[in-house]
């Protein structure tokens, strides 16, 4: 392939809109469990856990694709600040779909909780207990949850104003379903 | 390259209005679902924040049941519980336990004398890498029906209105129950002379799927022996913990855990009501206390003692108190490992 991707690849695309839906739970159902004493609490927790472990894989597994593949080019007019922006926040976002896991993972290791998973099976304590590891965790894992929020509600809006106002194909290299790469005759 | 096509001025001011609709709904949920908009929402932090008595020193230490003392020990099961439950801890065998010997007050420095309930955390590990954490007291009830309702008895404890406790058990009679026993249970002198009791029910599930709601105790081996309060009021503000360093010290501490087996129709959701006398009971084990530790420095301090870390064959019932003691037991964890600095460790060996 000689052309110039217009479009994420497939498997790209279905991890994307997967992970959107997964990340999303993950937030509602983590600022929901933190502020109930009602029995949900415990259902909540026990889809929380596993779930973020979810999240960690599939977002190494994204990673890999991205640097296997790459991604599309961002239109030649498109405002320098507007693609840093795009840049950055590409970068954020991995950043976070991978370390807000691991800090979770890390912060109930400093606990001493057991980290139960789905049917009895347990991860192993990936720190030595210590409360002071497990309050500064605590606060990243929460305060970096919603940053993590907030630059999902900031990617919800670039990408609209690229489908609505720009119409520049940027959002269409992500929400296509078409099953071809949308690739581009060479220029 | 796709061709750009701009909508005209006039629906771009139309789109962007969309975009802060989507984008505000967006947060506006998540917000509601963070109970921003739910002022009356029973939250842990309410919980714990009326568990805080004003005027006292508690940072760094648990926000309920604050004084205690460590213990480590042994949990022999003697293979009886495996009828029960296919968890691990009930098969035959030796299991470590860690604990921790304390009293229900929110005031880590309070008289042992002066406090009524006494409590036992407790956990037990298993081979296969689980964990059986439980925190048990001595009441054989608990005051209240639900977390609302103990919520709302902190509240009326802490009011400066002289009715408040009037009108709360009005409002709650099952507190009855619990108030006879405060006034006519004889008090001892020793953490080894008193009976623990889950109280909360919990589903053991055996090894054909069977399930059981039980609640457990752990009886003690020691006699216990009546105490007047007043000879209480003489020994020194910590004589709990040092008549059981003392009497651990000269021999190990034993008790028998009891569970108790529900008949079909007992209450299981509600911790204020006992179930009848002659409900089978079964005993799984023994329960040895070998070494006690001062908790600053001890292997208690920092374990949550959250009954809902349970080991599979064991899982919560329909009682709604084990998840609320988890939200809550772990919003008192993150505040006091945070505040850790304010309650220092003793030995040389201290963590920075």
């Amino acid at each position: 392939m000689n052309g110039v991707r217009t479009r994420f690849t497939v498997p790209q695309r279905l991890l994307h809109w997967l992970m959107a839906i997964c990340i999303l739970a993950m937030l509602f159902i983590g600022v929901g469990m933190v502020s109930t004493v009602m029995p949900k609490y415990l259902t909540l927790v026990s889809i929380h856990k596993p779930l973020g472990i979810a999240i960690l894989v599939l977002a190494l597994i994204r990673l890999a694709v991205r640097l296997r593949y790459g991604a599309p080019s961002l239109p030649v007019d498109l405002p320098a600040p507007m693609k840093l922006a795009a840049h950055l926040s590409h970068y954020s976002f991995y950043a976070l779909m991978i370390g807000i896991p691991l800090i979770g993972w890390g912060m109930l290791s400093a606990a001493a909780y057991p980290i139960l998973l789905f049917g009895g099976v347990h991860l192993p304590a990936i720190l030595p207990q210590s409360d002071s590891l497990h309050a500064l965790l605590w606060n990243a894992h929460f305060y970096l949850a919603f940053a993590f929020f907030a630059l999902i509600l900031l990617h919800v809006a670039a990408a609209l104003f690229h489908a609505l106002i720009r119409r520049d194909g940027v959002f269409e290299a992500m929400a296509s379903v078409s099953g071809h790469g949308g690739v581009a005759p060479s220029e | 390259m796709l061709q750009p096509h701009q909508p005209p001025a006039r629906y771009a001011l139309g789109f962007l209005v969309l975009i802060a609709i989507v984008v505000g709904a967006s947060a506006a949920a998540f917000a509601y679902t963070a109970g921003w908009f739910s002022p009356q929402r029973l939250t842990p932090d309410k919980i714990v924040d009326a568990l805080t008595p004003p005027g006292v020193d508690v940072l760094g230490h648990r926000r309920n049941h604050a004084k205690g003392i460590c213990f480590t020990g042994v949990f022999e099961a003697n293979g009886a519980g495996s009828a029960l439950s296919k968890a691990q801890v009930f098969t035959r065998g030796q299991y470590p336990a860690l604990g921790r010997f304390n009293l229900a007050t929110p005031n880590p420095n309070a008289a042992d004398a002066t406090v009524r309930v006494r409590g036992f955390g407790l956990r037990i590990s298993t081979p296969d890498g689980q964990q059986w954490r439980m925190a048990m007291i001595d009441p054989p009830v608990f005051p209240v029906s639900t977390p609302q309702a103990f919520y709302d008895l902190l509240l009326a404890s802490g009011s400066k209105d002289p009715d408040a406790m009037k009108t709360f058990a009005g409002a709650h009679p099952e507190i009855a129950a619990f108030g006879g026993w405060a006034k006519t249970a004889p008090w001892t002198g020793s953490y080894a002379e008193e009976r623990f009791n889950s109280l909360d029910s919990f589903i053991f599930t055996d090894g054909s799927g069977a399930e059981h709601a039980v609640r457990w105790s752990l009886v003690p081996a020691a006699q216990p022996v009546p105490v007047a309060t007043a000879d209480l009021a003489k020994r020194g503000p910590d004589f709990l913990e040092q008549e059981i360093t003392d009497r651990v010290h000269t021999a190990p501490q034993h008790w028998t855990m009891v569970v108790t087996v529900a008949n079909p129709g007992d209450p299981t959701a509600d911790p204020s009501k006992a179930w009848p006398e002659d409900r089978r009971t079964v005993d799984v084990g023994t329960l040895t206390v070998q070494q006690i530790e001062a908790e600053p420095d001890g292997p208690c301090r920092d374990i949550n003692f959250d009954p809902t870390v349970l080991p599979a064959g064991i899982r919560t019932s329909d009682d709604p108190f084990p998840a609320a003691r988890s939200s809550a037991y772990a919003k008192s964890y993150d505040r006091r490992t945070a505040e850790a600095k304010d309650y220092p460790r003793t030995t040389t060996g201290a963590k920075p």
